[in-house]
C-alpha cells in the first residue's frame, strides 16, 4: 500500500507513533485500568560458592492479581558459562536477554572464546541506560570465566552492582535476609544449594507474587547444572477429574479413503562439499 | 504526560509541524492519532522519541571529540570523510539499501540491537509513493 504522506523510510526500532494515542485511550477505560503488562513478580538469588557460582528462582509470573504461568523459567541462557536471572517485566527480561546472548555468541564466534561476564555487564548497562528505565528488566548476572567466579547485578536504569550474594524481585527482603544469615565465603556446593533453596522458600512463603517451583541453576568450571524444579511446591492442585473422552465416544457416520498415488518425477542427487 | 519535562527536551530543535497529516489521502486520522492538537505535533509523545533520534548522532559526535583529543584532528576528519563516502552508496529512496559499508566502518555489523529486530524496514507493510519520496530526497517537493 503507497502512501503519499511518507516522506522517508521509518527508522528502524522502536516506534513512538501510537504514543499519542495510548495517552488518550488510558483516560477513557473505566477507573484507568488499561491492560497490565505480565510482571515477574519475583524472588531471584545467587551466591557465589567455592568452585561457582549458584542460580536460584521462583517459577511464578503473575499479571496484576492473576498467575499467569505456573512454570515460568526466569533463568535465561546467555552463554555456556553464563546465565541470568530476570525479575521485572517478564517480555523486558526475555527480550534483552536475548539480544545479550546473541551478541555474545556473535563475540565468541569471531574470537574463539568463551565471554566474560563483565563483558555482558557491560553489555546490558550500555543497553539499559540507553533506554532509561523504560525497559523495566532486573537482572542478576552470574558466570565463571578466565578470571574467576562472578556474580553481578544489573538494574533498569543501568546500576551495576558486584556482590558475593544477592536477592533480587518482590521477595527479595525475605530472600537476602536468609542469606545474610547463612553465607560465607567459600562455601561447599550442597550447602550452597541449600541456601539459595532456603532463600528462594522464605520468598515464595512472605511474598504473593513469588511461588510454585524452585529453579536452581549451578555454574563452575566444568559445565552447568540446570536442575528445573529443584523442589516442587507442597501445594500442588492434583486434578481428580479425567477430562479426556475414551476412543468410541463420537460415533462414526462414514469413512472414505482415498490413497494419494506419488510417482517419481525427476530425482537429483547433490554432492556436499565436505573438503 | 509531563509536557513541561518533555518541552525542556526541544531547547535547541524546531520541528517542522505537520507537513502532511498522519492519514491516508493527507486527512487527519482520527482513529490512529487522535484529534488534531499542536500541541501533540509539536512536543514528543514520549520521554525516549527525541534521544532515541538523535542517539546515534549524539553518540557519533562524543567519539568524534574523544578520538580528536586523543590522536588530533586529522583523526576524526578521515573517519567522517569515509562515512560521507559509504553513506551516498544507496538505492533510491522508496527501496531498502543495506549499508553494508557504512555498517562495517561503525562496527554495527557485528551487533544485535533492537533496530535490527523491530520495525524492519524490509519488511515493513506500507511503501511510500516512489515520486513523492525522490522530490522529497532531491529537495523539490
Amino acid at each position: 500500500m503507497a502512501l503519499s504522506t511518507v516522506l522517508e523510510t521509518p527508522e528502524a526500532g522502536f516506534n513512538f507513533d501510537n504514543t499519542a494515542r495510548n495517552a488518550a485511550l488510558e483516560g477513557l477505560f473505566d477507573g484507568g485500568q488499561t491492560p497490565k503488562p505480565l510482571k515477574t513478580g519475583t524472588t531471584i538469588a545467587g551466591v557465589v560458592f567455592k568452585d561457582g557460582v549458584v542460580l536460584g528462582a521462583d517459577t511464578r509470573a503473575t499479571s496484576s492479581d492473576v498467575v499467569a504461568d505456573k512454570m515460568c523459567a526466569k533463568i535465561h541462557y546467555i552463554s555456556p558459562n553464563i546465565y541470568c536471572c530476570g525479575a521485572g517485566t517478564a517480555a523486558d527480561t526475555e527480550k534483552t536477554t536475548d539480544i545479550l546472548s546473541s551478541n555474545l555468541s556473535i563475540f565468541s564466534l569471531n574470537s574463539g572464546r568463551n565471554p566474560r561476564v563483565v563483558m555482558a555487564v557491560n553489555i546490558l548497562q550500555d543497553m539499559l541506560y540507553r533506554y532509561h528505565g523504560q525497559i523495566g528488566a532486573n537482572l542478576i548476572l552470574g558466570g565463571v570465566d578466565c578470571t574467576g567466579n562472578h556474580l553481578y547485578t544489573v538494574g533498569p536504569y543501568g546500576s551495576v552492582n558486584k556482590v558475593p550474594y544477592l536477592a533480587m524481585g518482590s521477595g527479595d527482603l525475605a530472600a537476602l535476609g536468609i542469606l545474610e544469615d547463612g553465607f560465607k565465603h567459600d562455601l561447599e556446593l550442597e550447602k550452597a544449594k541449600e541456601l539459595v533453596r532456603d532463600a528462594i522458600h522464605a520468598g515464595i512463603m512472605s511474598d504473593l507474587g513469588s511461588g510454585n517451583n524452585i529453579d536452581i541453576c549451578v555454574i563452575t568450571k566444568k559445565g552447568v547444572d540446570y536442575i528445573r524444579p529443584y523442589k516442587e511446591s507442597e501445594y500442588k492442585d492434583a486434578r481428580k477429574m479425567n477430562y479426556k473422552y475414551r476412543p468410541g465416544t463420537t460415533a462414526i457416520l462414514t469413512e472414505k479413503v482415498v490413497p494419494l498415488k506419488l510417482e517419481v518425477v525427476q530425482e537429483t542427487v547433490q554432492k556436499m562439499d565436505t573438503a | 504526560m509531563n509536557s513541561r519535562g518533555l518541552r525542556s527536551q526541544l531547547k535547541d530543535s524546531v520541528p517542522v509541524a505537520g507537513l502532511c497529516p498522519q492519514g491516508a489521502y493527507g486527512v487527519q486520522d482520527s482513529l490512529r492519532s487522535g484529534f488534531t492538537s499542536i500541541k501533540n505535533e509539536l512536543l514528543p509523545s514520549h520521554p525516549l522519541e527525541l534521544s532515541e533520534k538523535n542517539f546515534r548522532l549524539n553518540q557519533d559526535k562524543m567519539n568524534f571529540s574523544t578520538l580528536r583529543n586523543i590522536q588530533g584532528l586529522h583523526a576524526p576528519l578521515k573517519l567522517q570523510m569515509e562515512y560521507r563516502a559509504a553513506r551516498q552508496i544507496q538505492r533510491l529512496p522508496f527501496l531498502p539499501s543495506s549499508n553494508l559499508a557504512l555498517d562495517t566502518l561503525r562496527g554495527s555489523d557485528e551487533s544485535i540491537g533492537f533496530e535490527d529486530i523491530l520495525c524492519d524496514p524490509t519488511q515493513s507493510e506500507v511503501i511510500g509513493e516512489p515520486h513523492t519520496m525522490v522530490e522529497y530526497k532531491l529537495g523539490l517537493l
